[in-house]
């Protein structure tokens, strides 16, 4: 029983690994969740599966940890919309613990003093943007509208294996035909406005809708999470619609919280893995992935025990896996140089604190309902803009974006009564600082007070209720669940690296060019966040390899 | 001369009749949404019912029972009585419990559900969804018992949640960790006492406090401060509610079954058989009214049966038409939802047998959804199932947990 995390796990158990003459059928390297979907479909198939894990703890960026006595902190991610439904039906993870609450609305303090609320009720949302301007409250609607379109054409494509264009297999072809039919479903005006959607900043996007500087501001923010572009850098409009074509219940581009933090979707999972059997292993590094005759025989892991596995997984990032546990010799050239080349940029930070209340924040009642919402600083677009310059320059922004929220205020389970755990997602911090410190040294708490003085800027009592904090820079969010650079999504969310350009041209069908070696993380299609689906994904291309029955990726997609 | 002077105002109100909570409860319901029970003003939600949902299985959520219609059966027969009355062996149930029961007329079909408190020895209070004064006078002749219908003398207020021990141990009610479910006992509160019983329609941890209408707004307001370190005391309208009970798996009156005395059209009324609760029918214990019809339907076969279903794809499938093999019409779904904590679109639906007992696959529920003014229509597959379709372990934990 693991105390930290809650969360039972098995210990490293020496005796398995040591007796030879056990394969697995597959080594799944990583108990992020996305190992965690693809070990359960393999294990409820019926195969012998082991997950490797190097951390003494479960779920990767999944993650609930009690760092202060009383407190549980979604450590990583914190909010949930992404997590395919299909999953939790298929896996039945309720029974295992899982619950996803929403949340509804927010708000945008200005640093004037204005708020800027957004709310549930659509028409309660249009009046409030109204007091701001009358042209955007008629506009949310046509903009609602326009991401709606595109969150229906992408949503049927997440749980289906991106076609090869060059390849000539029937398979690929009936997919490309497929992806053809549903992109022509749209109709020729919007074709053409998706398309252009793909490559156009998310500032431009908003502009097309709204002249008031916070109603963009509030919306851009969907655009710059975890991504090391500015709101004016082409691109980020897709990755607005990435935070939006999620949905709770059917409710699309809702959020809400897991019950006990986000770490109890990967609990579920693990649950779930074990109920079929299988097994997990923690503080189990793997160091190398052993190869013989050009296919994966199992890996070795850096205690020196060895595995072995018919099939071998990884969750981890296209870059760790094939630059620290793949040998380069059995890679080929190509392959290894646009691994290489893999955007994967560190931009994001994150504080967990302990509050011993309720933080009152100026001109807002308390209690108000958008206080258990999604609470910002930023109100306008050319701030968050000087955000992203100082990012470029190496520093963490003197004045960041934060998605900031309050789920105890939801979740009874994560602090005392009374008390309040507050989880801040800040924007951007580089992986490296340019001025040569290190993250390990006072940097660090630099970078938290800056977060904290923006919060008390707007908060009389917020610094006198502070118990603790967790300081996570992108170098800690990279040493503790290996995501390269500290990038939350495996891999930036650009068109060069989505669908079958994701991870990388060739190799969107979850199968590395190592025989029997498989991936299964972000990095693969669909990408980051807590969704699940890259891990259903690469379950289904490996039970095809092995010719066991599968499960319809298309069952329910539909909105 | 002035008429209007001699009339007193409650002989001429129309419209709906407040319970003891509306002065709370209507600065509440910002979206005035209604929903009609027996005449009360009841909230259908208070603008999100899906957040209200979310407070029955997350943290405690609050509704206003006082609508709920309430007897008083006394009296030297009381026992007697409702041993010929009800299906269940009301001779088990002790002072201090409470049961679930149906009641049936003479064939044997029901006309009502309800929850059964045995207040003392010869004390009872009957809970339930529909009149049944005119049922239980006639019933009662030659017993000597007493019936009072005092459904505005109680007012009552469910509580239900994870949390809703925490808040009840904040409201300083002495031992209450010690209430097993299905247990009642009275606590002293402010000048006087309430009753507070470990039951609900929810399927979750849950309490329903019961108190005289002068107590009711300083019990709704200690409840709001006891509640607040813990997630708060939601208040919910039917909507949630309703979710909520078909998770669990229980139905409702003109829901699932209709009351076998408002029937008109014949073949219309269901048996406990029928319903599945045929755990509440207990043969053995003498006479009570619908016994030999329903010696003869178990001897027989029943018509028909209630199944909780699986339904394929997340479109509700609320009161679509069963088919076997996408052809031959077998029966419906009579509650259907999507649930949010089990992820699954659920159902309860009544079938023609065999269809449900030795029939069980290939059953298609037929699903219209209404889709930008188009009805688009999905055949989705059924799969019987267990019901509830969650039953978390806190809902029988004794003492429960803090959440
Ligand atoms: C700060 C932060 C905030 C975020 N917020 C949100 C949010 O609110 N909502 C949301 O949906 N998404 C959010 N994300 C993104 C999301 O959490 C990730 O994209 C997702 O969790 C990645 O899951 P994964 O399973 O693909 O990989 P990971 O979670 O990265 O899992 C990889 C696992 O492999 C293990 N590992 C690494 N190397 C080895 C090795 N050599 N041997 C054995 N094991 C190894 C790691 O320890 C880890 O457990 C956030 C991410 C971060 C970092």
């Amino acid at each position: 029983m693991n105390q930290l995390s809650g969360v039972e796990v098995a210990a490293p158990s020496v005796q398995s690994s040591l007796r030879e003459d056990r394969v697995y059928d597959a080594i799944i390297i990583g108990a992020g969740h996305n190992g965690l979907v693809t070990a359960a479909y393999l294990a409820r198939a019926g195969l012998d599966v082991a997950v490797l894990e190097k951390n003494p703890h479960i779920g990767g960026a999944a993650v609930s940890l009690s760092l202060y006595e009383g407190w549980t902190y979604s450590n990583c991610s914190y909010v949930c919309s992404l997590f395919r439904p299909e999953i939790m039906r298929d896996l039945e993870l309720y029974k295992h613990g899982l619950q996803i609450i929403p949340y509804e609305g927010g708000m945008t303090m200005m640093a004037n003093g204005e708020r800027f609320h957004t709310y549930y009720d659509h028409n309660v949302f249009r009046q409030e943007i109204a007091r701001f301007s009358k042209k955007d409250a008629d506009a949310y609607d046509a903009y609602s509208t326009a991401v709606m379109k595109m969150c229906r054409w992408i949503k049927p494509m997440l749980l289906r294996t991106p076609p090869d264009p060059t390849s000539f297999k029937p398979r690929d072809i009936a997919e490309l035909l497929y992806l053809g039919k549903h992109f022509a479903s749209l109709g020729e005006r919007d074709m053409g406005e998706l398309v252009r959607f793909f490559t156009l900043s998310i500032a431009d996007f908003l502009d097309e809708y709204f002249e008031t500087d916070v109603v963009k501001a509030h919306f851009a923010g969907s655009g710059i999470i975890g991504t090391a572009l500015g709101p004016y850098s082409p691109g980020t409009a897709y990755v607005l619609l990435h935070h939006y074509m999620g949905d709770i219940d059917g409710s699309v581009g809702a959020w809400g919280f897991a019950r006990g933090g986000m770490g109890s979707v990967s609990k579920a999972l693990a649950g779930a893995f074990k109920s079929h059997g299988g097994k997990i292993l923690c503080d189990s590094e793997v160091a190398q992935i052993t190869t013989q005759g050009g296919a994966c025989t199992g890996v070795l892991l850096t205690n020196g025990n060895v595995l072995r596995a018919k099939k071998v997984i990884s969750n981890l990032d296209v870059k760790r896996t094939f630059t620290k546990i793949v040998k380069p010799d059995v890679l080929p050239e190509n392959f290894l140089r646009q691994v290489n080349n893999f955007k994967i940029r560190g931009s994001s930070g994150k504080l967990n604190i302990a509050l011993g209340g309720m933080p009152i924040f100026d001109n807002v009642p308390s209690e108000h309902p958008s206080l258990r919402g999604d609470l910002h600083f930023t109100d306008s677009m050319a701030r968050m803009e000087r955000g992203y310059d100082d990012w470029k320059e190496g520093r963490w922004s003197a004045d960041p974006y934060v998605d900031m929220l309050v789920p105890t205020q939801i979740d009874p389970t994560m602090a005392p009564p009374g008390k309040h755990y507050m989880s801040v997602f800040v924007q951007y911090a580089p992986p490296t600082l340019s001025d040569g410190r290190s993250w390990d040294g006072p940097a660090r708490d630099e970078f938290a007070q800056t977060v904290l003085n923006q919060i008390a800027s707007q908060s009389p009592n917020f610094r006198d209720l502070v118990l603790h904090y967790e300081v996570r820079s992108p170098w800690d969010i990279e040493r503790e669940t290996g995501l390269t650079e500290g990038n939350i999504f495996q891999g930036e969310l650009t068109m060069d690296q989505l669908i079958f350009n994701r991870p990388i041209p060739g190799y969107a069908q979850f199968r590395a060019p190592v025989r029997n070696l498989y991936m299964c993380g972000s990095s693969t299609h669909p990408g980051g966040g807590v969704m699940g689906a890259p891990g259903a994904n690469a379950a289904r291309e490996i039970l095809r390899d092995l010719s066991i029955r599968n499960f319809d990726p298309r069952q329910e997609a539909e909105i | 001369m002035n008429y209007s002077m001699k009339i007193k105002p409650d002989t001429v109100r129309v419209g709906l009749k407040p319970t003891p909570f509306i002065d709370r409860l209507r600065p509440l319901n910002k979206f005035e949404s209604l929903a009609y029970w027996q005449g009360y003003w009841s909230p259908a939600d208070f603008g999100n019912p899906e957040r209200e949902y979310f407070a029955i299985r997350n943290t405690t959520s609050v509704f206003d029972l006082s609508p709920m219609t309430k007897y008083r059966i006394k009296g030297p027969q009381a026992e007697a009585f409702l041993q010929r009355l009800m299906t269940r062996n009301i001779a088990k149930l002790k002072p201090g419990r409470v049961a679930y029961t149906v009641w049936c007329n003479d064939e044997g079909k029901v006309i009502d559900d309800g929850t059964l408190f045995r207040l003392g020895p010869q004390e009872f209070r009957l809970c339930c969804q529909e009149h049944q004064l005119f049922w239980l006078l006639t019933s009662a002749a030659g017993f000597d018992v007493s019936i009072h219908d005092e459904t505005d003398e109680v007012c009552g207020l469910s509580l239900q949640g994870p949390t809703s021990y925490s808040v009840l141990r904040a409201l300083g009610l002495a031992a209450v960790e010690t209430l097993k479910p299905f247990e009642l006992r009275d606590f002293s509160f402010g000048p006087g006492s309430i009753m507070v019983s470990r039951t609900g329609f929810t399927g979750d941890l849950g309490y329903e406090l019961w108190c005289a209408p002068g107590q009711a707004l300083p019990l709704w307001d200690a409840l709001q401060s006891a509640g607040r370190d813990f997630g708060g005391v939601e208040p919910i309208g039917s909507t949630a509610l309703d979710m909520a009970r078909i998770e669990a798996g229980f139905i409702g009156a003109h829901l699932d079954f209709m009351p076998a005395d408002q029937a008109v059209r014949a073949g219309r009324a269901a048996s406990p058989f029928e319903l599945n609760l045929e755990w509440l029918v207990d043969f053995n214990k003498g006479h009570f009214t619908g016994r030999a019809a329903l010696l003869a339907e178990q001897k027989a076969g029943s018509k028909r049966c209630l199944v909780a279903v699986d339904i394929e794809g997340n479109k509700p499938a609320n009161h679509a038409l069963i088919y076997h093999r996408k052809k031959t019409e077998v029966g419906h779904i009579s509650s259907g939802i999507w649930s949010p904590t089990a992820k699954r679109n659920i159902g309860l639906a009544m079938l023609q047998m065999p269809y449900g007992k030795s029939i069980t696959s290939d059953l298609w529920a037929e699903i219209y959804v209404m889709r930008e003014l188009k009805w688009e229509k999905r055949m989705a597959k059924c799969t019987i199932v267990k019901a509830p379709f969650f039953e978390p372990a806190r809902r029988r934990a004794t003492p429960p947990g803090a959440y």
